[in-house]
């Protein structure tokens, strides 16, 4: 595959956010109206004490994906309550259609001591096309389990054949690479599946081989079909070291199935790299790939994990 | 009502305190019956941090099966290691239960985690023994039972039962945290679920009993046994104010039931009420009923949670287990 880049196409510094979010607008996501393009996105604002907190935003593209139109000025989806595994932020989230609802698969985070946070899976559920999402509960619809122990997160959700199908990731484990350092999480995608969006099957395996080594972290799948092959893109990086040098930073993998089961990973394939110099040449990541007329588009994050802004790309062939 | 014989406490860690994980605690009994003793095992804390924060492991003592006053056995070390680094139970195994199945024993266990805007979190864990009950080996790095879309924090308390090849867990489930003065404090409430391999659950997604003590009541360990054709649960509650007082501190309370769904409570049936004085005048908690050669014994933790040690009461006989 070859992916022309149409370069950044929104930065939250230049835009009113709620919650005066000012920075970070991640793992950008789309939901394809008829007169326009929903990108949700995740971004950020420091909290009483400092941290910071990730709240759902979404800017309206018109369908060239050319001209903003609106972005969001209200709550789309509230953060948890007290001891929620939601209560400290929602990144990333994932909308797909399910009929004449919007369904949102929200990783939640919630603040811990010694390891910074864990994350699960929650849903909240649109009847308005995407405005509002009320949730399916105050608890998660997918959390650690047996053979995932912590940080089960970045849920892709997608219909084929009637049943409901989840790429996510589950953390492994928490490893020491230096010692002056705290530990560094390590990450790999897997699959789930439900009849009915809520209940999920899940056999805890990792599906997309290691192709840096074995603490190779995975994370944020988005699947979709062309000629008849599932393509999955995902980002990947080293375990430690990735936050200040490009070198271990984040990338642009792919893998394909025929199957939806078993993935063959061809990352030379992916056709889209970082660039030589610019918002997204020391690292890229949390790719989504979508559909709008005739075109097939990726949105995704360039440096610093999306602090200032995504970008679009435009699938050649 | 039942009528126990309250025969007394039969352990204090404060007496052994040569073990520096077994200071003081001894919380949650849960019997093994064994062919010539009676493993209690339970959790016990060594002292706190500087922080004042605890960490609480799985123990146990072996008591004379002829005469369960006497203790024969003490474990000399922790038998579940603490979970790993960022994982469910990584700072505490407490409550547990204890079934024999076959040639192995499990103990389905409440692990703690930290964390940061309330002071924790638990889910439940089980681990195995094939050394009849002498070392226990976690099943894997994660739980077994955890949170939902209508159970979202505080999956604890567990008590274990197999009946009909099928098995039973009975648990508490967090409905939320109330903000106070000091640190928040949650409210919980017991509900059920059900597996075929005591590994996948299907949760009955209820709540079991009516709170008698309003919606904050805070209800714990719910200790089931069969007898007569009939589900027979006692069970610790509490009020979420002055619990650490004589107070508002856990009772044990009572319910019934022939299906294992619908509950009838009826607290005043319970029988075990706290003494005049002593180590059991502020609080009762956390039962753990089992029979032995006959006679029916309740396994109970007494003032402080259980700071002071574990006591035994003895059904006097006959009882009506029909009841009121």
């Amino acid at each position: 595959m070859k992916w022309s880049k149409l370069g950044r196409i929104f930065d939250p510094r230049e835009h009113d956010l709620p919650h005066n979010c000012r920075e970070f607008a991640q793992s950008p996501q789309a939901l394809v109206m008829s007169d326009r393009v929903r990108i949700y996105f995740s971004t950020r604002e420091r909290d009483s004490v400092g941290k910071f907190l990730s709240h759902v935003a979404f800017v309206d593209f018109d369908t060239t994906m050319k001209n903003i139109i609106n972005v969001s000025s209200r709550t789309v989806i509230e953060l948890g309550g007290l001891g929620c595994f939601d209560e400290h932020g929602i990144f990333p989230i994932n909308v797909v259609r399910d009929g004449e609802r919007v369904l949102a698969y929200t990783t939640g985070w919630n603040r811990k001591v010694s390891v910074s946070a864990d994350a699960s899976i929650g849903l909240a559920i649109s009847h308005d096309n995407g405005e509002t999402f009320q949730k399916h509960g105050t608890g998660p619809v997918l959390t650690a389990s047996l053979r995932e122990p912590f940080l089960v997160a970045d849920a892709f959700v997608a219909l084929y054949g009637g049943r409901y199908h989840m790429w996510y990731i589950f953390g492994t484990k928490w490893k020491k690479f230096v010692e002056s350092d705290p530990p560094d999480r390590v990450y790999k995608i897997a699959y789930a599946t439900s009849q009915d969006g809520i209940h999920w099957q899940r056999d805890s395996r990792q599906i997309i081989a290691d192709r840096l080594n074995a603490d190779e972290c995975q994370a944020l799948p988005t699947v979709f079909v062309r000629d008849g092959t599932y393509h999955m893109y995902f980002c990947y990086r080293q375990a430690h070291g990735f936050r200040k040098q490009s070198s271990n930073a984040y990338r642009l993998g792919c893998a394909c199935s025929t199957d939806l089961i078993n993935w063959v990973r061809d990352d030379s394939k992916a056709g889209i790299d970082v660039s030589e110099d610019g918002w997204d040449s020391q690292m890229q990541c949390y790719p989504h790939v979508f559909q709008s007329g005739e075109r097939i588009y990726m949105l995704y994050n360039g440096n610093e994990f999306g602090r200032f802004g995504f970008g679009l790309a435009l699938l050649d062939d | 009502m039942f009528k126990w014989n309250k025969l007394g406490k039969i352990f204090d860690p404060r007496e052994h305190k040569n073990e520096s994980w077994m200071q003081e605690f001894a919380q949650s009994p849960s019997a093994l019956i064994c062919e010539k003793l009676v493993r209690v095992y339970f959790c016990s804390r060594p002292a706190p941090a500087p922080d004042g924060q605890y960490l609480s492991f799985l123990s146990y003592i072996d008591l004379d099966r002829k005469n369960l006053l006497k203790i024969v056995n003490i474990c000399k070390a922790p038998i579940l290691a603490l979970g790993a680094y960022g994982a469910f139970d990584e700072f505490g195994t407490n409550p547990i239960s204890v079934i024999r199945d076959q040639d192995e024993v499990r103990v389905y266990y409440a692990g703690w985690t930290r964390c940061q805007s309330v002071p924790f979190n638990a889910a439940i864990g089980l681990a195995i023994s094939h050394d009849d009950g002498d070392t226990f080996t976690r099943l894997g790095e994660g739980p077994v039972l955890s949170y939902s879309p209508d159970e979202p924090f505080l999956i604890g308390s567990p008590r274990i039962r197999k009946y009909g090849g099928t098995w039973h867990l009975w648990y508490v489930a967090g409905k939320e945290w109330l903000k106070t003065e000091g640190k928040p404090e949650p409210v919980y409430k017991i509900r059920m679920a059900s597996s075929e391999d005591g590994i996948n659950w299907a949760k009955v997604g209820k709540d079991l009993l009516n709170s008698t003590l309003g919606q904050h009541e805070c209800q714990a360990c719910p200790d089931v046994i069969f007898h007569g054709g009939t589900y027979h649960m006692f069970f610790s509650y509490r009020s979420t104010h002055n619990y650490k007082s004589k107070e508002g501190g856990y009772r044990i309370g009572y319910a019934s039931s022939t299906d294992m769904i619908n509950w009838r409570r009826c607290d005043e049936m319970a029988g075990m009420c706290v003494s005049e004085s002593g180590w059991d005048s502020e609080m009762v908690n956390y039962p753990n009923v089992f029979v032995l050669d006959g006679e029916t014994y309740m396994l109970y933790q007494g003032n402080e949670m259980g700071r002071a040690g574990i006591g035994l009461a003895q059904l006097v006989s006959p009882q009506d287990w029909k009841g009121a």
